[in-house]
């Protein structure tokens, strides 16, 4: 591109490289060459300091003050609010309930797509229509599913219960017991999610070489060691990306636990909050108690924990990742 | 044209007098805003929740004012309604012109006086408090004297019970012989105990938390006292009351369904429970759950635990917001007029709190075929007026009520001590009022 900037305008005699007084066409397209890629790539950044960046400094601004909504002049309180915050048994009860879920349902998400993408990558009759059914779950609605599922999972009518009670097992307070509720809100998570990422995971296993695999068929592996030592050490990249979106969303959990709540609307997340996640708990201070302020900074909280959490994961996946390359050598 | 663009001037001229009319309200003496003038036209806005029964009233009043053309919002749940109201109030903006407000969220509006308009100073000279049950007209002022709010619809208490649950256990089942048992909380709780006991362990009542709401709402300051300081720990009332509803959830009396959940409905088809506290707008509830396979089974009787009781009902206010708030006010009291209360009644069974409406044959000759073909309208006037008046309730109180009260005591009805639900209940009451 900047050779542009050499080419003598139009009109100029040969030799004369370089003119004295450059023409506004000249200007023009210097500036083109400066500016434009500034321009093309400009329209994600204005809406992105729109949308992203501005709501995150306001709210480390508002996060400062005792701020209820409706309040004419809000007070500064400087770090109260995260001290407070940091004292809040509520707050790390809403953590351990969210990191809870999160395992519980990133886990065995992980385990069952890569399996079940094992699963479609065979030789199957009609794959295409059992690729679309595994992605079906993933289409419906997201608040259907929690009506849905808060119903079976209902401790005096609830069909799992009632499932439990014919095989002679006792039924479980589904929304009392606090490992319970994270179980069924897992399930729930991963009867959503579990098709989605096994197609991802899918994409990547047929991007492997089939040249791979024929040499390791004969060198004799069989079916487990070519998934073990072909298949999965290619698919870590994608893993990683798989790992890495399902904590964003698992850590940001806030529907499935909403409607799990036997009492409608509630934001309570159960009668003790067993299953309060960290966004609910925000939801409930911004929205409910109009705390403006302790929200924001349970907000930025949740922020720096996601942060972390990433940071944590890219050091970690990005070491794993590079085992493959060096075994090559 | 011309007319449009003179009533563009008139309209605007209105506005500035509102607002100047608003603008000293400082001064004690508020001065009414101009008189409406009938040709100017006018946009107004309705906002409401669940169902208050206008469908039909609107285009009643736009054939009577035919300068005024209604656009009305309609919102499901309540909960997410006030919410909204809330951040509303907040922005300065979005508010209709006539807002609807549920008497469990009142406190709330009532501490943010000033940003709704004063009924008894700019509304019509009809809509003058003896229009209104005194309670029911009481309930809507300020601190400082304020009306906010024109009362619409009232949840007089009675009970309900399955006739047919009564006589399988032993029990009286007729609608007269009933009341003893339904006379104070210790007698019916003290029925339930022997209810359980000769039902082989059926429930007496749906959840321990539609009682205790029913209880505490007869006393005369609710969570918040008079100050406007949390008052719960020192209110002997709320805790008599929750001695005696734990007590009754240790015997066996709850069936353990939160209200209005999934399973709560359920309850109903399935016969879980044999009685239930029934402002009036709960019949028909009791009937879309437990469907025509039960009908002639629930019956309800004039007798409520502790005398009267009142349990939900909206008001219409007019937030400052709005820029034509004399049509507004006009509008609201139309609304809430004893005639179109009762056709609000007719249409979605809201019991009126109008004075006058309470006395229309209309209303006294309602029979509810589902019931046993009782007259609901003359059982529920008559339960109206055992109401003495209105419950102090300071800012928070529906907010602890749902989210300190009602989570203990379902926490309680899971397995944990009365104590610890107490404490539980105390400290969530804190956490909300601080």
């Amino acid at each position: 591109m900047t050779v542009l900037d050499k080419v003598a305008p139009e009109g100029s005699k040969a030799g004369e490289r370089v003119s004295p007084r450059p023409t506004f066409r000249h200007r023009l397209s210097r500036w083109d060459v400066k500016v434009s890629p500034y321009l093309y790539i400009a329209p994600f950044f204005i809406v992105f300091g729109i949308v992203g960046l501005f709501p995150l400094l306001y709210t480390a601004y508002v996060s400062t003050f005792k701020w209820k909504a409706g309040d004419d002049d809000p007070d500064f309180i400087g770090l109260d609010n995260y001290k407070e915050l940091f004292a809040d048994s509520q707050f790390w009860n809403a953590l351990v309930n969210t990191i809870s879920i999160f395992l519980l349902s990133s886990v065995p998400q992980l385990v069952f797509a890569v399996l079940l993408a094992a699963l479609l990558g065979a030789r199957l009759r009609g794959a295409t229509g059992w690729r679309v059914g595994i992605l079906l779950p993933y289409a419906a609605s997201l608040v259907a599913i929690g009506i849905i599922f808060a119903n079976l999972f209902g401790p005096k009518y609830g069909l799992v219960n009632g499932v439990l009670q014919t095989i002679g097992l006792d039924p479980i307070d589904w929304q009392a017991n606090r490992f319970g509720s994270h179980v069924a809100i897992a399930i729930m998570v991963n009867w959503r999610w579990t098709g989605y990422n096994a197609l991802i995971v899918l994409a990547a296993m047929q991007a492997i070489p089939k040249e791979l695999h024929e040499a390791a068929l004969i060198d004799g592996a069989g079916t487990w060691r070519r998934f073990f030592n072909v298949t999965l050490p290619l698919l870590k990249p994608t893993l990683i990306f798989v790992i890495i979106t399902s904590t964003i969303g698992g850590l940001q959990i806030f529907t499935e636990p909403k409607l799990f709540d036997a009492m409608p609307g509630s934001n309570n997340g159960g009668s003790t909050n067993q299953f309060q996640t960290v966004t609910l708990y925000l939801y409930q201070t911004a929205f409910q108690n109009a705390s403006l302020g302790y929200a924001s900074a349970i907000a930025w909280v949740l922020f720096l924990i996601i942060i972390l959490i990433a940071l944590v994961n890219f050091f970690l996946t990005g070491r794993i990742a590079r085992t493959p390359a060096v075994k090559k050598k | 044209m011309r007319t449009i663009r003179n009533g563009l001037v008139l309209a605007l001229g209105i506005t500035m007098t509102a607002l100047g009319a608003s603008a000293c309200s400082g001064g004690g003496e508020q001065q009414p805003p101009a008189a409406a003038n009938p040709n100017e036209h006018v946009d107004l806005t309705l906002a409401t929740f669940t169902e208050f029964g206008y469908e039909d009233l609107i285009p009643e009043y736009e054939r009577l004012h035919p300068n005024i053309k209604i656009t009305h919002h309609k919102t499901g749940q309540g909960g997410p309604y006030h919410e909204e109201l809330v951040t509303k109030l907040a922005a300065g903006s979005g508010l209709a012109d006539v807002t609807a407000l549920e008497e469990g969220h009142l406190s709330d509006f009532l501490d943010k006086g000033s940003k709704f308009n004063d009924l008894s100073k700019i509304g019509p000279a009809d809509a003058s408090p003896d229009r209104w049950l005194n309670w029911k007209y009481e309930a809507a002022k300020t601190k400082d004297g304020k009306l906010i709010g024109y009362g619409t619809d009232i949840g007089p208490l009675a009970m309900c019970y399955r006739k047919d649950m009564f006589k399988a256990a032993g029990l009286p089942d007729d609608p007269e012989a009933v009341k003893p048992l339904f006379a104070t909380w210790d007698s019916y709780f003290a029925a339930g105990a022997d209810f359980v006991k000769k039902s082989n362990g059926k429930a007496w009542f749906d959840s321990a938390s539609q009682n205790f709401n029913a209880m505490v709402n007869q006393l005369p300051e609710g969570y918040i006292g008079t100050d406007d300081k949390l008052a719960v720990e020192k209110n002997q009332g709320i805790k008599d009351a929750w001695a005696k509803v734990t007590d009754a959830v240790a015997k066996g009396e709850s069936a353990k369904l939160t209200a209005f959940s999934n399973e709560w409905n359920t309850g109903f088809a399935q016969g879980a429970f044999a009685t239930k506290v029934c402002p009036a707008w709960m019949l028909g509830v009791i009937k879309e759950h437990a469907g025509p396979e039960n009908a002639g089974k629930w019956a309800v009787t004039a007798a409520f635990p502790g005398g009267g009781g009142n349990w939900g009902g909206s008001f219409l206010t007019v937030p400052t917001q709005s820029k034509h708030p004399r049509e507004a006010a006009e509008l609201a009291a139309w609304l809430t007029a004893p005639e179109q209360q009762i056709k609000a009644f007719q249409a979605k069974g809201n019991f009126p709190s109008q004075v006058k409406a309470l006395t229309d044959p209309a209303l006294l000759s309602y029979t509810n075929p589902y019931f046993g073909d009782t007259k609901v309208g003359e059982l529920f006037a008559e339960q109206a007026k055992k109401v003495q008046k209105p419950q102090y309730k300071g800012p928070g109180d529906g907010q602890i009520q749902e989210n300190a009260t009602q989570p203990a005591l379902q926490a309680v009805e899971q397995g944990k001590s009365a104590a610890d639900g107490w404490n539980q209940l105390v400290e969530a009451a804190k956490k909300i009022t601080r």
